[in-house]
């Protein structure tokens, strides 16, 4: 492969009429399994959890689709060729988080919950409160990772369909919110479900062929790729095989290191997308089986992008990656070039939009359940609402979450995506998680400690992101260029040296439900709490599927 | 429901879910359950803490080459693979054989109450 040629080319790679064509087809595809999908979408139970029919594998193939996001697929990908070992751990939190999910909630909340998250909040504390407080921290929650998504549908059009202009990017975000909302619109999670199955699966087996393929050129030995990318980063490319390439420079980036991997690996089980993703099947052992489809498909493919990133450094190049627009996310896409041409960078490209199209899909049935369910159907109407008025409801919530995705997608251009997904993963963490395992597993806890442990875990995030180096201070040592989202360097308000807050506000959240649950007034009601117990470990009672298959 | 008894120091009725709830079966479910999950829990977030720590901090110690360029904390990074996916079978096949007859028996019968 000639450096030179393919640095040459690296600013337009392959045909756009090429990656537009696979990925109209993707679209089409998709969309006569959506609207044949779209059938049986009469109840509740069928608009929100695809009337709980799918299979444990189907499901756990479907959250492999909802889980490995751009950020994952071609951010890992790109943080590993560029960072080396730095970039691999992010993946080793992505991948050990589902052991929380698989021993300590996934059957519980399929047995005891019946659409979203709050409902097991709520289940035997004081409703409205608990699925207010819950219902905003999934919105949050929702926000920044949906936000995150539509910024890097953005940032990939630019390298792969050679649009750079900023009108076009807007363009395509339009394109990518409008295709979502019909998706949502008429499938609802059954559809929704099937574009996240058919995407995994092209995804998977894309990196597969790409990871034999890098393997193949380097007589399948593993040191020998690492060996190529060291090579070719030149003076200083042992650093890739070492951990602190990215993290290791000060104690503050050491100690952001070990914020992010907490926030990483207690997040997951909080993603209310991801654990709505457990109504969909029909029992709790399907949900098990689900998990553990879920971790062997993640782990396979992380283990994946550890060859594509070091075949990425080896074969491409660091230097050529990072002048590449759309910078450390283009090293899939390039090292699909650089191995098989244009039809290859064509199908790796159409792959990639599918999968911001499906997890955007994911993410805002989500937050269309939770709006309809918890906050329209629960507090607003005290649950007096017919379920085909929730159902209404939620999509015409679908809609209005659609054009603000679009809207927000459109100024968020340019914004460090890593950053966004970090702080979902952290506000996931300490807003949901604790108050999670408090109610499935502490008989005293009570709705004083569910709002502080909610709240506090929410307000604290934020508050520590507010005045962090993502936001204001953080310059360049060597270009002097804003590395924050403030561009402006003279504005400085940064007083909390941590990039990720998980490591203060997740022990917060956890301190702030033991200290509330102690001294709020007690609500604890035995009859409720056995019942939830009961049903959480037996299914006694568990919403059943409404469709045989 | 003509069988209802009242619960130690309580003036009402109790319910099915509290009869199950204190019934010998259900807290040998519970029991067991817990003794599983949570050293489990305990084991996986202290290797992961360990693993952590060791690349945030043993960074010379995770850069010893042991055959080329696998260094040690690849190794350990494979590691923890490893160990999800050891943990993910161990618990499905446990939770198979040991809990789910016995969950599947006390969810019919309290179904069956119920209907």
């Amino acid at each position: 492969m000639n450096g030179t040629l393919l640095a040459a080319e690296a600013t337009e790679v392959g045909n756009p009429a090429v990656n537009i064509g696979i990925f109209g087809l993707f679209v089409a595809v998709t969309l006569v399994i959506v609207f044949r999908a779209s059938k049986n979408n009469r109840t509740a139970a069928d608009y929100y959890a695809g009337g709980r029919s799918f299979t444990g594998p189907q499901n756990g193939t479907a959250i492999a689709g909802d889980y490995l996001s751009a950020a994952s697929f071609l951010g890992i990908a790109g943080a590993i060729a560029v960072n080396g070992y730095d970039g691999f751990m992010y993946s080793i939190g992505f991948l050990v988080a589902w052991l929380v999910a698989l021993l300590l909630v996934a059957e519980l909340l399929r047995n005891t919950g019946k659409f979203t998250m709050a409902d097991v909040l709520s289940f035997r504390l004081k409703q409205r409160p608990v699925r207010m407080a819950a219902a905003i921290a999934t919105l949050a929650v929702i926000f920044f990772y949906l936000l995150a998504q539509m910024a890097g549908a953005g940032g990939l059009v630019a390298l792969l369909l050679g649009i750079s202009s900023s009108a076009g990017q807007s363009l395509v975000v339009v394109v990518v919110g409008a295709l979502m909302i019909l998706y949502v619109l008429v499938g609802g999670m059954k559809g929704t479900t099937w574009v996240q199955i058919i995407k995994a699966v092209l995804l998977i087996a894309g990196a597969a062929v790409m990871t034999i393929w890098v393997l193949a050129k380097f007589g399948f030995n593993l040191s020998d790729v690492i060996q190529g990318a060291v090579d070719r980063f030149g003076e200083g490319g042992e650093a890739l095989i070492e951990p602190g390439k990215q993290y290791g420079a000060t104690a503050t980036s050491k100690l952001n290191f070990l914020s992010l991997g907490l926030a990483l690996v207690l997040g997951t089980a909080g993603l209310p997308h991801v654990l709505m993703r457990f109504y969909t099947v029909p029992t709790a052992k399907e949900a098990r089986r689900s998990v553990v489809w879920a971790i062997w498909l993640i782990g396979i493919f992380y283990l994946f992008t550890l060859v594509l990133g070091y075949g990425a450094g080896a074969l491409v190049g660091t230097d050529t990656i990072l002048a590449a627009p759309g910078g450390v996310n283009s090293a899939a896409p390039l090292l699909a070039f650089a191995l098989g041409g244009e039809i290859l960078l064509g199908i790796i490209a159409a792959v990639a939009f599918a999968t911001i199209l499906a997890v955007v899909a994911g993410l805002t049935i989500t937050a269309a359940a939770t709006f309809a369910h918890d906050i329209y159907a629960s507090v607003i109407k005290h649950g007096e609402v017919n379920p085909d008025g929730e159902v209404r409801v939620a999509r015409i919530t679908v809609v209005v979450i659609g054009v603000l995705a679009i809207i927000g997608g459109i100024f968020a251009q340019g914004q460090n995506i890593a950053f966004l997904v970090a702080l979902a993963f952290a506000v996931a963490a300490s807003a949901n998680l604790p108050t999670i395992l408090y109610s499935l597993f502490w008989k005293k806890f009570n709705t004083t400690g569910a709002l502080w442990s909610m709240y506090g875990g929410l307000i604290s995030c934020i508050v520590l992101i507010a005045f962090s180096p993502v936001v204001s201070g953080k310059v360049d040592p060597v270009t002097g260029a804003s590395l924050s989202m403030i561009k402006n360097t003279s504005v400085d308000f940064a007083i909390f040296p941590l990039e990720n807050p998980g490591i203060v506000s997740i022990p917060l959240a956890f301190l702030l439900g033991f200290i509330g649950t102690h001294l709020g007034k007690k609500d604890e009601s035995p009859e409720k709490f056995a019942e939830m117990e009961v049903r959480s470990l037996t299914g006694a009672g568990s919403e059943k599927a409404t469709v045989a298959h | 429901m003509s069988e209802l008894t009242h619960p130690p120091g309580a003036d009402r009725a109790e319910t099915d879910y509290e009869r199950v709830q204190r019934s010998a079966e259900f807290q040998a479910l519970r029991r067991r359950f817990r003794t599983f999950v949570f050293p489990m829990t305990g084991l996986f977030l202290a290797w992961y803490l360990v693993y952590v720590l060791l690349a945030a901090y043993a960074t010379d110690f995770m850069s010893t080459r042991l055959a080329g360029n696998i260094t040690v904390g690849l190794v350990f990074g494979l590691g923890q693979f490893v160990s999800t996916f050891v943990i993910t079978m161990l618990y499905a096949r446990w939770a198979n054989t040991h809990q789910d007859p016995i969950a599947d028996e006390l969810r019919q019968r309290i179904e069956g109450r119920d209907l």
